[in-house]
């Protein structure tokens, strides 16, 4: 085998290199200088002009409009989507009839298309062919909103999506973790006369700690994200209040050419996502409980 | 275990259940509303169709080109699922094999990758595969599906072929075989199960991409099915066909659904082992 190692080393890995660098890491490496320039089309060539687009955010109304609504959903999805998934997780691992059923039933918007997604929803919402807004009428609400058309609610609508769509996702991240944690523990915390709640917050959750750490970090990048769904429910109106900054730099980028500046509210878009993660890293480091 | 209370144990279905509804109805609602006529749709929502509209089905696969849009995805997806998981697994066999100077930085160079999110590359990467004139090209979006789905699938395979044993294939060596051999005759066919996870993993993400053909086909005869699906509700607004859309959403959710329920423990596993690890 030491034998001409190199004979099997370069030509294994010169096609991941190959297509790696110049794919993905070449482009990321440009964008850190694009970021930095004005480059109107791809005619023209960047032209270099230091710190501009970044005081031009300071300014730019529509980029604090997406950022706060990305803001709004990085604090409601972990809450809502995750505590939801730890509830079901812990409900259904506790030998509940049709377990499997369901969680069979819940993980399967996550390998939907989020672009199938968003038109099924779209027309859930739709004020005359949805369901949503008669079945609301039924039961006695005279003027349902008309959710995607209402700036007051397209959102939050939105937020619905997600939840149903990776709810089950986590919920499957959790079980994962609660299979892990030795039957011998509840026992003894059965013996001990401990009941539901107090078993789920003295055992089950504190020896989860790496699954919610997984967890935070996939909400996050989705919070973050949310480009598939907005861009097909509501492109993000009515009256941008569903944009976001995957959404706005892709309106600068490709309907108008502004190449510089979407690659600078990229730039935020990154920084954002780098410093949540490693935060989550810091904030839920603590001694793993060995078992 | 302890006692679990009538009373709880009623309300735990009620909430399981009440999710499962929630989950299932909105699919089953677009299936059934795929065979009405636009008419039905519009003022019986909730109503299951009078006489089953099968043409809804034709218009929406010929008329709306979601026979083609299929047709393009499959053509990237299976080569570049392909050809992801032959060089990964060739990388990744070096990676955890092989003591040469700069594996550590090769291997973390890899992993950076799954930092970075997609858009912040999209227009330099825009404008390199417009200057590799492959815009709008099958061969350009297979390279750079492959490409973006490196980092994650050298990182996992890297860790399971470390986890094989040697013995296997040192045997194969004294027995004469060459380093191609030993790869392509005894490691490959020995990760077939880390491959298949990957496999999964992949051909969904490629599946459903969206935000890369968007940016990188702009010709309506080369749209991907994520793509072409989108295009059909943008064009609803002054089209009027809603019966097809619902059906085009049947044609495209009913198959997904099928391979799910088939595979559904595979594929579970496929995708949360490959989140977890991550």
């Amino acid at each position: 085998m030491r034998r001409n190692k190199y004979g099997i080393i370069l030509p294994f890995l010169a096609p991941a290199l190959i297509l790696y660098s110049l794919f993905v890491i070449y482009p990321y490496a440009q964008a850190m200088y694009v970021a930095f320039t004005k480059w109107k089309g791809l005619r023209k060539s960047p032209r270099f002009v230091g710190l501009d687009n970044f005081e031009k955010m300071l300014g730019d109304d529509k980029f604090w409009n997406a950022l706060s609504n990305n803001l709004i959903y990085l604090v409601f999805l972990p809450i809502i989507t995750l505590g939801f998934a730890l509830f079901m997780a812990f409900m259904i691992s506790q030998k509940v009839r049709f377990s499997n059923f369901y969680r069979v039933t819940f993980f399967f918007p996550q390998v939907m298309s989020v672009v199938a997604i968003g038109i099924l929803w779209s027309f859930v919402y739709h004020p005359t062919i949805g369901i949503f807004s008669s079945l609301l009428k039924a039961v006695g609400i005279e003027n349902p909103p008309i959710w995607l058309g209402d700036p007051d609610t397209a959102l939050w609508s939105i937020v619905a999506v997600t939840v149903w769509q990776s709810a089950g996702f986590f919920m499957v991240i959790f079980m994962a973790g609660m299979l892990s944690i030795p039957k011998s523990l509840y026992e003894a915390a059965a013996l001990d006369g401990a009941g539901r709640g107090s078993t789920f917050f003295r055992i089950t959750f504190p020896l989860l700690w790496e699954n919610t750490r997984s967890s935070l970090v996939f909400i996050t990048v989705i919070a973050m994200d949310m480009f598939g769904i907005t861009f097909t429910m509501t492109q993000g109106g009515p009256d941008r209040s569903t944009d976001v900054l995957a959404t706005l730099l892709y309106e600068h980028a490709f309907l108008h050419s502004r190449f510089g500046y979407a690659t600078s509210i990229a730039m935020v878009y990154f920084i954002i996502v780098i410093v949540l993660t490693l935060l989550i890293f810091r904030v839920t480091r603590r001694e793993t409980i060995e078992f | 275990m302890y006692q679990v209370s009538r009373w709880s144990a009623v309300s735990t279905q009620t909430v399981l259940i009440g999710w499962a509804v929630t989950v299932i109805f909105p699919m089953i609602w677009m299936i059934y509303s795929s065979f009405k006529t636009d008419q039905e749709l519009f003022f019986s929502p909730w109503a299951p169709p009078v006489e089953l509209q099968w043409d809804n089905f034709a218009r929406a696969w010929s008329k709306a080109h979601v026979g083609d849009y299929l047709l393009n995805t499959l053509i990237v997806v299976v080569p570049a699922l392909l050809l992801t998981l032959i060089i990964s697994a060739m990388a990744a066999y070096v990676l955890a094999r092989f003591e040469f100077v700069g594996r550590r930085f090769l291997f973390y160079m890899f992993l950076s990758g799954m930092l970075f999110p997609v858009f912040l590359a999209l227009v330099p990467l825009f404008n390199l595969v417009n200057q590799l004139k492959m815009l709008n090209t099958f061969h350009g979006l297979i390279l750079v599906y492959i490409a973006y789905s490196l980092p994650f699938t050298i990182f996992f395979l890297t860790g399971f072929f470390k986890t094989l044993p040697t013995e296997i294939e040192e045997s194969a060596i004294m027995d004469g075989a060459n380093p191609y051999q030993v790869f392509f005759k005894v490691m490959l066919p020995m990760a077939s199960p880390g491959l298949i996870s990957m496999g999964i993993f992949n051909f969904l993400g490629m599946w459903n991409q969206y935000i890369l053909p968007l940016v990188l086909i702009s010709d309506e005869s080369k749209y991907m099915l994520s793509q072409g699906l989108a295009f059909m509700l943008f064009k609803q607004f002054y089209e009027n066909d809603w019966s097809a859309l619902f059906a085009a959403l049947t044609i495209i959710m009913v198959p997904t659904l099928i391979v799910y329920i088939t595979f559904q423990k595979q594929i579970q596993d496929g995708i949360t082992t490959g989140a977890l690890k991550g």
